[in-house]
């Protein structure tokens, strides 16, 4: 567990230091760092209950931090809505995934954000421009989609995650939080989107990946931050750590190895 | 988008949809599916002066009075939310339309933007209190079916020393260079030149028998389409159709679903307005019982048309094909044998049909089993 050292000398485009977030008496986040530099996979892992939650929220402008800075492009920031981090470049895919069903790809694609042509009364949403820049990212993360008029029901789980990941991206997103993107998915749908979220790195975004799954986390991550009872436990670069040593530090070290142990290192 | 296919092999259980597939997922296809039914059954019970130009725009007057509101209900319904009170408003900008024109004496330039404006205040005011409060629309817009009725009766009995008529409308309209626009039929000229050279249907003394097409089926005509590209093609569209597919979705993506509600149960209320200030000009007096359960009658066209209650879906093209089914019944029914209150039976049997064919509709949409 070794400070790491910047990959390609990089400075960090979002930097969160001793950030303390208390409810009331609860304290949920007692003093939590965390990095994110460009095109880099930075894993946050935690068991439920750890603070991964309020973390993220905090660094998507959903909540302010009762103690600590956030330093955006080096310069300290104080988000006051999660629009204020979405304009600065902070996007963030939550579980619902901000999406509605009944609407085609394009419509979901663009929704509040319509690119439009003409002027005064005759001021129109630009369909074909939106239709072909849909089909484009959608071609590139993978999905053919039947036709950009395609409704989002239609679409499995982790093409649903995919179309969210590639909206937030589209849109300019530098970073890109990911709210545990793989916890509902099967086998082929988690690779899915892990490939998405390679794919989003090499253009040069900085993803921090939520998961409670240390598989999933290990197969794209840069580098694993462990949160247990809202507190950092460290940070470990790839290949520094075992999903074994991981894992141990999720659950909070030795009850598990012995819960693992009469399960005969399952889980 | 050719060069698409080409490149689509990649998944080979999609299956390739057929031309019947893609139709289904139109929200209108039901509406138009039974514009055509009803014609047919009325091709074969009714009389056939049903479909000569003079029986079409009978059918169509009420349709297209009943329309415009409808196309309101259904851009309300799309967004999310139920007005139950446009019946009463109806009445109640009616009355105030009355009051402006023959109490004030004012020209139809004022009395007109005046009726609109208070209407659409009117509208605010409900979608404020559901916004605000969070309280399901259907309940607070009943509260406001009531409280409509109920002012509008007052009002009238105010204004008319005890009456619950008010007359004299036409008297303080009849020569404003406005009235045209909100009375009477349009292409007059054209009608009478088709009849000088027999195109249409004459009276002996050589006047065509339909003088023109009324006023309301115009309006009925462009605000459906305005309506439509609106939906269709506008960014507000889009705004419509998240705010009633999934409110909090639509939030955090940054769509403004407060402002785009309000807006709506103001347009409804305007459409409500526009009908009162047609029928009123055409009546030439307004009565406390005008638009009484119109709101159901409109919200049964939107649902025909493809909307579902549950918003997030439908069009307004559908709720334009839904009112004229309901013209065709209401009038057509006099045109055939059968007893003339068979039309509620008909009416609610349709409801039931197009709800369940929505539903099933919904299902294929959303890919839901």
């Amino acid at each position: 567990m070794t400070e790491p050292i910047a990959r390609n000398g990089a400075e960090p485009i979002v930097r969160m230091r001793d950030i303390e977030k208390h409810f009331g008496n609860i304290i949920a986040l007692a003093g939590v760092s965390f990095d994110v530099r460009p095109g880099e996979c930075h894993c946050l892992l935690g068991d439920n209950g750890a603070g991964k939650s309020t973390f993220i929220k905090t660094m998507s402008g959903v909540h302010k931090p009762t103690k600590g800075e956030i330093l955006f492009e080096g310069r300290t920031m104080d988000f006051s809505s999660p629009r204020d981090a979405m304009e600065a470049g902070i996007a963030t895919v939550f579980q619902d995934l901000a999406m509605i069903p009944l609407m085609s790809v394009t419509r979901n694609f663009f929704m509040g954000r319509e690119p439009t042509v003409g002027r005064g009364p005759f001021k129109r949403m630009d369909v074909e421009r939106m239709n072909e820049i849909t089909m484009a990212q959608m071609r590139e993360m993978g999905i053919n989609l039947r036709a950009p008029d395609q409704a989002v029901g239609t679409l499995s789980g982790g093409e649903r995650q995919t179309v969210a990941i590639a909206r937030a991206v589209h849109f300019g997103a530098k970073v890109l939080i990911l709210d545990e993107p793989t916890s509902a998915l099967g086998v082929r749908q988690t690779s899915n989107v892990l490939a998405t979220i390679d794919k989003v790195r090499r253009q040069g975004v900085g993803v921090v990946f939520i998961s409670h799954n240390v598989r999933h986390a290990l197969a794209v991550g840069d580098r694993f931050t462990v949160l247990n009872r809202g507190k950092t436990l460290g940070t470990a670069t790839r290949g520094e750590i075992t999903p074994e040593e991981l894992q141990d530090m999720m659950a909070g070290g030795q009850e598990m190895a012995t819960l693992e142990g009469s399960l005969g290192g399952t889980v | 988008m050719t060069d698409v296919s080409a490149n689509d092999a990649a998944d080979e259980r999609l299956g390739k949809e057929s031309l019947g597939a893609r139709l289904m997922k139109r929200p209108e296809l039901g509406a138009i599916a039974g514009v055509v039914l009803v014609t047919i059954f009325f091709l074969v019970t009714a009389d056939p002066a049903m479909f000569t130009l003079s029986g079409v725009i009978n059918f169509m007057t009420p349709a297209a009075q009943l329309g415009i509101l409808a196309i309101g209900a259904a851009m309300l319904m799309i967004g999310g939310e139920f007005d139950l009170s446009i019946g009463s408003m109806v009445a109640f900008a009616g009355l105030f339309f009355a009051a402006m024109t023959v109490t004030f004496g004012l020209p139809l330039i004022l009395a007109i933007p005046m009726t609109f404006v208070f209407a659409a205040m009117v509208g605010s005011l409900n979608g404020f209190i559901v916004i605000k409060s969070g309280l399901p629309s259907f309940i607070v817009t009943l509260a406001f079916l009531f409280i409509l009725r109920g002012l509008s009766l007052v009002g009238l009995k105010y204004a008319t020393g005890g009456s619950t008529q008010l007359r004299g409308v036409r008297d303080a309209t009849e020569n404003d260079p406005l009235a045209p626009f909100f009375s009477g039929d349009a292409f007059g000229g054209l009608f009478r030149w088709l009849a000088a050279n027999d195109y249409v249907e004459t009276f002996k003394n050589g006047t065509p028998k339909v003088p023109g097409i009324p006023v309301e089926i115009i309006w009925f005509v462009i605000i459906a389409l305005v309506a439509t590209w609106v939906l269709l093609r506008t960014p507000a569209g889009n705004w419509i159709f998240a705010a009633g597919g999934d409110t909090n979705a639509a939030t955090n993506s940054g769509v403004p679903v407060r402002r785009v509600k309000i807006s709506l149960f103001m347009v409804t209320a305007a459409c409500a307005a526009m009908v009162a200030i047609i029928t009123v000009m055409d009546a030439g007096s307004t009565d406390s019982r005008r638009g009484f359960q119109k709101e159901f009658e409109a919200i049964i066209a939107a649902v025909i048309g493809g909307c579902l209650l549950t918003g997030g879906y439908g069009s307004a093209i559908g709720a334009f094909f839904g009112s004229i089914i309901f013209g065709m019944v209401v009038i057509g029914l006099t045109y055939t044998d059968f007893d003339q209150d068979w039309f509620q039976v008909f009416l609610g049997g349709m409801l039931l049909l197009a709800v369940l064919f929505n539903n099933a509709i919904r299902k294929r949409v959303t890919g839901e089993r």
